[in-house]
């Protein structure tokens, strides 16, 4: 649609105006980040610059005397782990699902989707209990069990939609040419639906570093936590808030899984309106 | 093909399973417990009837927690709708700088709630909040008399309110804008020609034909704010006196920090109605686009 100067001058309003609310607290994360405790203390100082020299330590005691390394170390081997199981789970469910199963598999693939929406403030306390009849409490391992529970459900739905998307006419020519079933969907349909596969490791990788309600209930002790619980929970020695050094480990977290997760985003917010956009 | 027939089972049974031992099994446990007097640590306990749900109707902090519930949900829900029509239709077309504009919108949804959440904590302190500094400089609060953001039982659920729309507000605009770009260009520049313009356009033209996708942004914001607790614990612990206790946060005080199985199940089973009616609309359109 075409507009005059006065239509282009409000869109680029708005954009302006919602993207300094939107990013502002990011923003401050980096500004706090860098900023002397005394700077940041200063009632009398202007929030918005430095008036003092900016400085390292709070990065310097962020990596050095907090454990906030183990978090992260913590927090991608939970995420690989994760991403194991939920391959292993639902590319087969997905195909299955999507080819071999005609009509009712295409009601148990939206059953699947369906347990999605079932949040984790509902099942947190049943599950607290299977956590420990499985002797994990205070395990990394609660959470590497259980968050297949959620992303197996949402990558299932989305890989259905891949194979869906290749046509049937491709695996029965290989079929012809004498591959099995099995060997038609390994040596075919996985290599063809490959960036479908990419979305659902980074997918499932971002929802682990997000997730905070299980990890919060079910582990205990710091030295097993993620970065999601760590920096809110742990981070903050008793009434103090270090907030150059939790500002510092906000940041550092945020904008890589910002940047992983965006790349993908259009690909996500496709398994939401399946049915809704045509 | 015939001996093959299993093959399709046993390519889906094992997500199925998992997802009925780790989903399903704890869905009816949850309803199970709701019904007992079970205790974390204890490992007898015994049925007592509904006495769980009349108890925790008569809990003022419950009754509190619901209604709060309803205002968070709702409050937000309205925001975020509105400030993502607008938002999609300011970023509809291609401009320059486009993809870096849509990487900071994003930046709210993307990165981790609870580390998002503590940056508004920071903002937001009692002592150092830059917006009471920005307050002051306008001279609209006095200078040791800030207000507390958090600490103050409607500023406080209004704080809550704000942060989590912002957190919201990119997901419901990045779909939206998904369904603004799957309306066929020639039909509004067809009306365009007939001489409509730019409101009617959109009152008659693009809201009607963006309802559908609308509702999926308003049903799973609604279901991930009313079922969230996580920007509600880290900004007040639904402080103060309870005044921002919503369902799920109540569930986790009780049921997992106060050892309350029994209790924590049956606050968390209010959750279960809405749920109920999103899965019904859920399986409305998936329908309806098999049937189309």
């Amino acid at each position: 649609m075409r507009r005059g100067w006065f239509g282009r001058l409000v869109m680029w309003g708005v954009r302006i105006v919602f993207a300094v609310i939107l990013a502002f607290p990011f923003y401050w994360m980096l500004i706090t980040t860098f900023k002397r405790n005394t700077d940041l203390n200063n009632l009398e100082n202007n929030p918005f610059l430095f008036n003092e020299r900016p400085t390292l330590e709070h990065l310097r005691l962020l990596f050095h005397e907090t454990m906030f390394p183990r978090w992260v170390l913590n927090t991608a081997f939970a995420g690989l782990v994760v991403v194991i199981i939920t391959l292993l789970l639902a590319v087969p469910a997905a195909y299955a699902l999507a080819r071999l199963t005609g009509n009712w598999g295409a009601q148990l693939g939206i059953g699947v989707f369906l347990t999605y929406l079932i949040p984790p403030t509902l099942l947190f306390i049943p599950l607290s209990k299977v956590v420990a009849l499985l002797g994990l409490q205070d395990s990394l391992w609660s959470i590497i069990i259980v968050y297949p529970s959620f992303t197996i459900p949402f990558s299932t739905w989305l890989l259905m939609g891949f194979f869906k998307s290749i046509p049937k006419d491709l695996d029965d020519a290989a079929m012809v040419d004498g591959l099995t079933r099995w060997g038609a969907f390994v040596k075919l349909m996985i290599p063809m639906s490959l960036s479908g596969i990419l979305t659902v490791v980074i997918f499932s990788f971002t929802l682990v570093t997000q997730e905070f309600v299980y990890a919060l209930t079910f582990i205990a002790s710091a030295a097993h936590q993620t970065v999601g619980v760590g920096v809110p929970t742990f981070l903050v020695r008793g009434d103090v808030y270090y907030w150059g050094s939790l500002m510092a480990a906000c940041l550092i977290t945020s904008v890589p899984i910002g940047i992983l997760y965006n790349l993908f985003l259009d690909r996500f917010i496709e398994g939401f309106t399946v049915g809704a956009v045509k | 093909m015939r001996r093959q027939r299993w093959l399709g089972p046993a390519m889906f049974m094992p997500a199925i399973l998992y997802i009925v031992a780790l989903v399903g099994v704890p869905f009816f446990m949850a309803f199970f417990y709701s019904l007992t007097d079970a205790k974390v640590g204890s490992t007898t306990y015994h049925f007592v009837g509904l006495h769980n749900f009349v108890d925790v109707l008569r809990n003022p902090t419950f009754r509190r927690s619901l209604q709060n519930s309803f205002v968070f949900t709702i409050c937000s829900q309205i925001l975020v709708l509105i400030g993502a029509n607008i938002l999609a239709l300011a970023l509809k077309d291609a401009f320059p700088g486009r993809r870096f504009l849509r990487f900071l919108i994003l930046l709210p949804w993307v990165a981790p709630v609870s580390i998002g959440s503590l940056g508004w904590k920071w903002i937001l302190d009692s002592l150092y909040s830059v917006i009471s500094w920005v307050g002051v400089q306008l001279h609209i609060f006095h200078k040791f008399d800030t207000p507390m953001w958090l600490g103050e039982p409607k500023l406080a659920m209004m704080s809550v309110i704000l942060v989590h729309t912002w957190h919201m507000l990119p997901f419901a605009t990045v779909i939206i804008l998904a369904g603004l770009t799957a309306i066929p260009k020639d039909i509004p520049e067809a009306a365009a020609v007939d001489g409509a313009g730019f409101f009617r356009t959109l009152f008659q033209i693009t809201i009607p034909m963006m309802l559908p996708i609308i509702n999926v942004a308003v049903l799973f914001g609604a279901i991930f704010t009313f079922t969230d607790m996580t920007v509600i614990y880290i900004l007040t612990r639904g402080g103060p006196y309870d005044t921002t206790q919503v369902i799920p946060s109540e569930a986790f005080f009780t049921g997992v920090l106060g050892s309350d199985l029994a209790e924590g199940a049956t606050i968390s089973i209010f959750l279960v109605p809405l749920l109920v009616v999103a899965a019904y609309f859920m399986l409305r359109t998936a329908h309806r686009a098999e049937v189309t």
